[in-house]
């Protein structure tokens, strides 16, 4: 029998996200025999729009579609896909907010094995599945084998798998709600209350064409001064990474990453910032990456398209010298 | 309220290069410089800030080895009340199941009402909060960057969602948390601090003491197992510019203006 992978889709306001696709290719790197089955939870005309969407990627689609969804809550997901996946089944959820929320506490439920944060895989031996993951930021990589024999969850990376964008699959839809409805409402001891969209800044980076983005590399908060200079020799905006909107140098707004905004400028200089792949996912758009960092392991040189190993607090005041001299 | 913070000890990725062993079979330790997983550290910073408001105690867990003790003690200096190591030749090579069972049987022994973890760690993938809380079958908030404590039962907390929005749910007592960073201003620690705490004493509790079954933890017990280390292929990579600062500045600049990045 083919072996059953169950994929999560993860959508808002009726669009499906880039992982849907992504998991399809995930599903069939992992096994290309495998039956590959939709999981849709949600409520309404947005779900059905959902569903009719991916239907064209997956030969079956499970839907979930009831009010207490209409903003999924993990717990509550949770508890209905216990009764509806089979034991011994292999689940692929997105390594996001949503997918960490879901996934880790499925697999105890489930009772089977736990591979968080995969990037690739490299097939199955004896019921064991080789993959990929990173470690340290994405310094170095690991091989890790998973005994999915008595079934798995596995958290997948977003843009680690090229999408299978062939769409010829007619998946049928089958309506799980009832089995999945069945008994209490489970999760009932964390409830949603709202989202809190996030604060508008001063500066609105995602329409910036030059970004000129700091990260940890800084060190100090008075050293901020030569980022601005260098942004405004430049004629761009200053941006920056998680950890100095964690130290609140910078406001929130000016974060770039898959937590911050999505920015899509011509110029991107990347200044003492590794690169983890949560920063990387809110660069898009193909910019010219300027990456300077003493680390020369650092992963933001992978990505880049120039690089200088170099301090950032020694090298970022002479090239905005140099800058201010051409410009005259 | 009682607080318990599962901490752990890494490799600082801010303070060092990692690199592979050439047989792959870890990285290179020797010079590594290791602190609290920085996730961690917002963690207890929270829990002692909640302590300090309502009262009740922070206690500090760490699986690892007797290295493990000094994070321990950092946090106890950083105003942790107590600090308990949970070690055991048994536990090594546990995957993020056996850690979480072995946290597990430390916690069924107290009174807990909240357990808290670092969000993920460098050398992990910020699976064991969320695994404990199934296990334990309390409820479980990842990511979380706000927390308001609401009365004895109940809690509210924020969770990072994409594109810097927050999600906010009421969650009840007892629960399991994952702590993101950014959600306080951890204090700092100076080496005083260190020395005042330097002669508290620390359990050291190994698999009998927490009635574990060796087997079902450690690598016998790991279901997903790290095979080795490799460097990754780095693709097209970027193109490092070679000279004196002098030479790179002016490449650096010709580039940068040829893509419209000076204006």
């Amino acid at each position: 029998m083919a072996r059953q992978v169950f994929a999560y889709i993860i959508h808002k306001d009726g669009v499906v996200d880039d992982t849907a696709l992504e998991l399809v290719a995930a599903a069939g790197k992992l096994d290309p025999d495998a039956s590959i089955t939709a999981v849709v939870a949600g409520a309404g005309a947005e779900l059905d729009t959902v569903c009719n969407e991916v239907a064209s990627s997956f030969a079956e689609i499970w839907k979930i579609d009831d009010e207490a969804l209409a903003y999924v809550n993990a717990e509550v997901l949770r508890g209905m896909l216990v009764r509806i996946l089979p034991k011994g089944g292999i689940v692929l959820v997105p390594y996001e907010h949503f997918g960490m929320d879901l996934a880790p506490g499925l697999s105890v439920k489930l009772d089977a094995a736990y591979l968080p944060d995969a990037v690739d895989f490299e097939g199955v031996e004896d019921g064991r599945l080789k993959a990929v993951r990173e470690e340290y930021s994405g310094q170095v990589s690991t091989h890790v084998l998973c005994d999915i024999s008595e079934g798995a969850v596995i958290t997948v990376r977003p843009g680690s798998f090229k999408a299978n964008e062939s769409k010829s699959a007619n998946g049928q839809v089958v309506d799980k709600t009832a089995e999945a409805m069945e008994g209490d409402l489970p999760g009932s001891a964390r409830r949603y209350l709202e989202v809190v969209e996030a604060e508008i800044g001063d500066v609105d980076i995602t329409k910036s064409d030059i970004l000129v983005s700091v990260g940890r590399g800084i060190e100090d908060e008075e050293n901020l001064e030569i980022i601005y200079e260098l942004a405004e020799a430049m004629g761009g905006d200053v941006s920056c990474s998680r950890p100095i909107v964690d130290a609140k140098w910078l406001e929130k707004s000016r974060q770039v990453g898959t937590s911050g905004q999505t920015v899509k400028p011509k110029v991107y200089m990347a200044l003492g910032i590794s690169g983890t792949f949560q920063h990387l996912g809110g660069i898009k758009g193909a910019p010219f990456v300027v990456a300077v960092n003493k680390n020369p392991k650092a992963p933001i040189f992978q990505i880049a398209d120039v690089g200088v190993v170099d301090d950032i607090l020694d090298f970022i005041p002479k090239l905005t010298d140099r800058i201010n001299e051409i410009k005259g | 309220m009682e607080i318990l913070v599962c901490i752990k000890r890494v490799p600082d990725t801010s303070e060092n290069e990692i690199e592979v062993k050439s047989d792959g079979t870890d990285i290179e330790r020797d010079d590594l410089v290791y602190s609290v997983n920085e996730w961690d550290n917002y963690a207890v910073e929270e829990a002692i800030q909640i302590r300090d408001k309502v009262g009740g105690s922070v206690t500090v867990v760490s699986v690892g080895d007797e290295e493990a003790e000094e994070v321990l003690r950092r946090e106890m200096a950083m105003g942790a009340d107590k600090g308990i190591l949970l070690s055991d030749d048994a536990f090594e090579g546990s995957d993020g199941k056996g850690i979480a069972s072995i946290l597990k049987a430390e916690i069924e022994k107290g009174n807990y009402d909240l357990i808290l973890t670092g969000a993920q760690a460098d050398d992990g993938a910020g699976q064991v909060g969320g695994i404990l809380a199934a296990m334990l079958d309390w409820p479980y908030a990842s990511l979380v960057n706000f927390l308001e404590i609401v009365d004895d039962n109940k809690i509210k907390v924020g969770r990072e969602i994409a594109g810097g929005n927050q999600e906010m749910n009421e969650i009840d007592l007892p629960c399991v948390l994952s702590i993101q960073t950014g959600i306080n201003e951890p204090r700092y620690v100076g080496i005083r601090g260190i020395r005042k705490v330097a002669s508290l004493e620390i359990p050291v509790l190994g698999a009998d003491d927490l009635g574990i079954a060796p087997g079902s933890v450690g690598e016998s017990g790991a279901k997903t197992k790290r095979q080795n280390y490799f460097v990754p292929e780095l693709g097209e990579g970027a193109e490092i510019l070679e000279g004196s600062t002098d030479e790179i500045i002016d490449k650096l600049i010709e580039l940068i203006k040829s893509k419209g990045g000076i204006k």
